[in-house]
């Protein structure tokens, strides 16, 4: 577990980085955790994703996997790929301060 | 030695169904947690990446001890076809794609797609019988020099 500060506030973080406290995410926070991430800015597309990433999980108490991503947000995988490399579900789920989805497929 | 994983080369050897998943979940998972991965796809593994058979790979039935199903009963014409069925019915269920669309999606996540050279030349296969995602026909020490630094998985 470690402390970040973000948009000014401190969150924990669990040892792969993840929000320890979903609750505790706001939406400025995207910006900073993505650039933490690698990814400089978040374009209307990128922001599309995280938002959905935000909401499914909300709904369904679990963040959905690559597949089921490009499928809900209608943003193709090899997109998905070139928006967040290195892992588009697991990226997507740290920026909108989701814990890591589950599923192998 | 990092503590994380950054390559993986996997090997496909088997063209049954249950012979060609495990390496097609290992190759999508590692590119899903931003792991590079490459698929080698040899003898019988070729059958998923040939455009007239990756949509018609079956379960094997006889002389399948994991499937509890007795050799003679599976020996019977069609029962490939019906386990075969059934499965897939069962993978829908949950959402898992099939052999086709799977290998698909893994091209697009960026892994790189290869046929064995030794086994294209057995069975006379050439790139044009191969779906287009595949980047070329190679060879063993090919693979190799591709997988270096990585780690390598025999399926």
């Amino acid at each position: 577990m470690t402390t970040k500060t973000y948009a000014g506030t401190d969150v924990v973080l669990d040892d792969e980085g993840f929000f320890a406290d979903p609750s505790a995410w706001t939406e400025p926070m995207a910006e900073e955790i993505a650039a933490a991430e690698g990814i400089p800015a978040l374009t209307e597309r990128h922001r599309q994703v995280v938002k959905l990433m935000r909401h499914e999980y909300e709904e369904k108490g679990d963040a959905p996997n690559v597949r089921a991503l490009a499928k809900l947000s209608g943003v193709p995988i090899k997109e998905l790929y070139a928006l967040f490399p290195k892992g588009p579900a697991k990226l997507a789920a740290k920026i909108a301060g989701v814990p890591k989805p589950h599923g192998c497929i | 030695m990092t503590d994380t994983i950054e390559k993986v080369s996997i090997i496909i050897s088997k063209g049954s169904l249950e012979g060609v998943y495990p390496g097609l979940i290992m190759a999508n998972g590692a590119r899903a947690e931003g792991i590079d991965a490459n698929l080698f796809f040899t003898f019988f593994g070729l059958d998923a990446i040939h455009r007239a058979r990756h949509d018609h790979i079956k379960v094997a039935t006889v002389g399948n001890p994991g499937l509890h199903l007795a050799t003679m009963l599976g020996a019977i014409p069609g029962m490939s076809s019906v386990m075969t069925h059934y499965l897939d019915k069962k993978m829908a269920n949950l959402d898992i794609p099939s052999i086709p669309e799977f290998v698909e999606m893994i091209a697009d996540s960026g892994a790189g797609l290869y046929g064995c050279r030794a086994s294209a030349d057995l069975f006379g296969i050439h790139d044009d019988d191969l779906i287009p995602q595949v980047k070329g026909i190679i060879t063993v020490g090919e693979f190799y020099g591709l997988a270096a630094g990585g780690q390598i998985i025999f399926t």
